[in-house]
């Protein structure tokens, strides 16, 4: 199992450096001049002739990402923003840890709904309950997420004034973002749910289980869940993975100050440190979600687990 | 009805239904069989006969929709099963009557240890503590054969016959009254199979549980019943005691499985099978429902339902050819 996660890491530095080449190469041919930008409309050609010089903007393709690895790789330095001048290392610790918040709420929230709202429609297949909820969950599939988080930010944050309509710092600040996005991460968890409970309560082990003298709840539970889970952990990862970069979107709404914001803003800027750091770490998350997916499956499954060797 | 033997299971007139979107299956009609204290019922047919309905419906696990007990009383120790509650039918189900069943590739719950799922029911019918449990379901192990070290180990790293193991020792680790074993050997190699009877047989012994044997191997059931039903579409054509089915056999069905038998001292290479196919369960034809395959049917048969006519003392058969009042024996086919 060690020897299997080592492997795994080792696995990652090639993705990782496939994403900053795909980046990396965005940011270059995407049009704009950051020294022009920086510099204000009233520069010279000169002026900003002479910034890209200093900013290395000037050289070719190859030297800019060779330059670029050098500084990720051997120095552990993921440059400075071009903007306020601070390292974006140091940007990403500010950013960060609010995604993070935020996503983790979001899944949180996701994973209890989903959950329940799955189990109790796979049990009561056919029931009011769940046709009720996988309409529910088709709506919630179907709805994007801004027009969502503008809605409830119309009813909880306009008419009722129960929660403060955006803004960040307290749990309250929390919650619309993260029932904006928990809701439509909770509508797939609670699809694959279904699907996964119906397929796992038919199996002869079940009616093993009953004929045990086992109580449905248990059956539910013990015998059942624990089996329907590997598609379910694969969907949660999946939402978080999309949540992350879906976080771009919520956070401009919501003004979260999160990695997301920070992203938008480095682009329109073209302040290419900050989005080619803000990207990775983005992807190194992804990658460390979906290892943790994974050693889960083994923890679920010993059939899995004899696998990873 | 003479009340003499002690019957530990009795079925009478039980109907089950299965409400499909194609029709009606009439999976089990007016179905009646008792199995003695200590005894052994084998319950003969093809596949889609309602044998494994008959004994899911005592265990009360049919699956609701879409099956439906119509009628019929299942008497267990002398108190009507389909009476109870689902809470009481918890506390008989593996503590006075458990069930093997046919597959053991998928009976086993694939992420717990066999440990844990015979430890399962132990700590679901007995007062005992995780610990006692745990050391109770590795001696059930060792009592099929199977070394405590692999206790903790899961399904997967077990082989079909050892998994039918662990199943049996599932279905005894309480000592139930009743075992019903439907199919135990028909997923398995034929010489694990001999094993698997065997530790059955000797279990069964040294426990004094009654059983049902489902199977469709009469072979198997010399071997180890005391008495037969046999079952045609649902319904119970000839029941008595091994002897008298074995030696005595009379409805037109019953001939026909055995002459299924191949013959090793016979000269002929071919072997003889009952011509046509099981009838639709949703579409079961007039009258007697072997009747378009049976070799001595006349046309009563396609109009009266026969039956059970008790030929001799516990030797029962659904036929119209076996009652007294049948003329002309078998020139009317």
């Amino acid at each position: 199992m060690t020897k299997y996660i080592l492997r795994r890491i080792l696995f990652m530095i090639p993705v990782m450096l496939g994403v900053s080449l795909i980046v990396f190469t965005l940011m270059y041919i995407t049009p704009g001049d950051p020294a022009a930008i920086i510099l204000d409309e009233g520069a010279t050609p000169e002026a900003i002739e002479m910034l890209r010089e200093e900013m290395g903007l000037n050289d070719g393709y190859f030297v800019r990402f060779g330059r670029f690895l050098l500084d990720v790789v051997v120095h552990q330095d993921l440059g400075v923003c071009y903007q306020t001048h601070q390292p974006v290392a140091e940007r990403i610790a500010e950013t960060f840890p609010n995604t993070m918040m935020l996503a983790g709420a979001s899944v949180l929230v996701a994973v209890v709904i989903g959950l329940i709202m799955g189990i109790i429609s796979a049990v009561k297949q056919y029931s009011f309950f769940d046709t009720a909820a996988m309409f529910l969950a088709m709506v919630g599939n179907a709805m994007p997420n801004f027009w969502q988080g503008l809605l409830l930010m119309l009813l909880f944050a306009l008419h009722l004034k129960w929660l403060p309509a955006s803004g960040f710092g307290s749990l309250k600040h929390l919650i619309l973002p993260a029932v904006t996005i928990g809701t439509s991460s909770a509508a797939a968890i609670a699809r694959m749910t279904r699907s996964s409970m119906l397929e796992v309560i038919r199996q002869d082990y079940i009616v093993s289980a009953r004929a045990k003298g086992q109580s449905e709840f248990w059956i539910t539970v013990r015998h059942a869940l624990a089996n329907a889970m590997i598609p379910v952990i694969t969907t949660i990862g999946m939402q978080f993975g999309s949540l992350l970069g879906g976080a771009v979107l919520t956070e401009s709404i919501f003004a979260v100050p999160g990695i997301g914001k920070m992203m938008v803003d480095a682009i329109k800027a073209r302040n290419y440190p900050v989005v080619q750091g803000g990207v990775l770490i983005i992807a190194l998350t992804f990658s460390l979600i979906n290892l943790l997916v994974d050693i889960l499956y083994a923890y679920i499954d010993p059939r899995i687990r004899s696998q990873y060797r | 009805m003479e009340e003499k033997k002690r019957e530990l299971l009795e079925i009478k007139g039980l109907t089950v239904q299965y409400h499909t979107s194609d029709g009606i299956v009439h999976a089990v009609e007016e179905l009646s069989f008792d199995v003695e204290e200590g005894k052994t019922l084998g319950l003969v047919g093809e596949t889609g006969a309602g044998k494994t309905t008959a004994v899911k419906a005592v265990m009360r696990i049919l699956p609701d929709p879409p099956a439906k007990i119509l009628s019929g009383e299942i008497f267990f120790e002398g108190e009507d099963l389909l009476k109870k509650s689902e809470k009481e039918m918890r506390r008989i189900r593996g503590k006075q009557i458990s069930m093997i069943f046919q597959d053991p590739m998928t009976s086993l719950n694939p992420v717990m240890t066999v440990s844990e799922q015979i430890a399962e029911v132990l700590r679901l019918h007995g007062k005992i503590t995780r610990q006692q449990a745990y050391e109770k379901a590795l001696d059930m192990l060792e009592l099929v054969g199977i070394k405590r070290e692999r206790g903790k180990d899961y399904p997967h790293q077990f082989s079909g016959g050892m998994k039918q193991r662990v199943v049996i020792a599932i279905a005894l680790a309480c000592s139930p009254k009743l075992l019903i074993a439907d199919e135990p050997t028909t997923a398995l190699d034929v010489t694990i199979q001999a094993q698997v009877l065997e530790l059955m047989k000797e279990l069964k012994a040294k426990y004094k549980t009654s059983m049902v044997m489902i199977t469709h191997d009469l072979g198997i059931v010399a071997e180890t019943c005391d008495s037969v039903a046999i079952l045609y579409a649902g319904q119970v054509v000839e029941y008595g005691t091994r002897e008298q089915i074995f030696k005595n056999y009379q409805h037109p069905y019953t001939k026909g499985l055995f002459a299924c038998i191949p013959d090793l001292f016979s000269d002929s290479n071919e072997l003889t099978p009952i011509r046509g196919l099981m009838p639709d369960p949703t579409r079961l034809p007039e009258g007697c429902r072997f009747h378009p395959r049976c070799p001595i049917a006349c046309e009563r048969c396609g109009k009266e339902k026969p039956g059970p006519v008790e030929t001799e003392p516990g030797h029962w058969v659904r036929c119209l050819a076996a009652a007294k009042d049948w003329e002309g024996g078998n020139a009317c086919g």
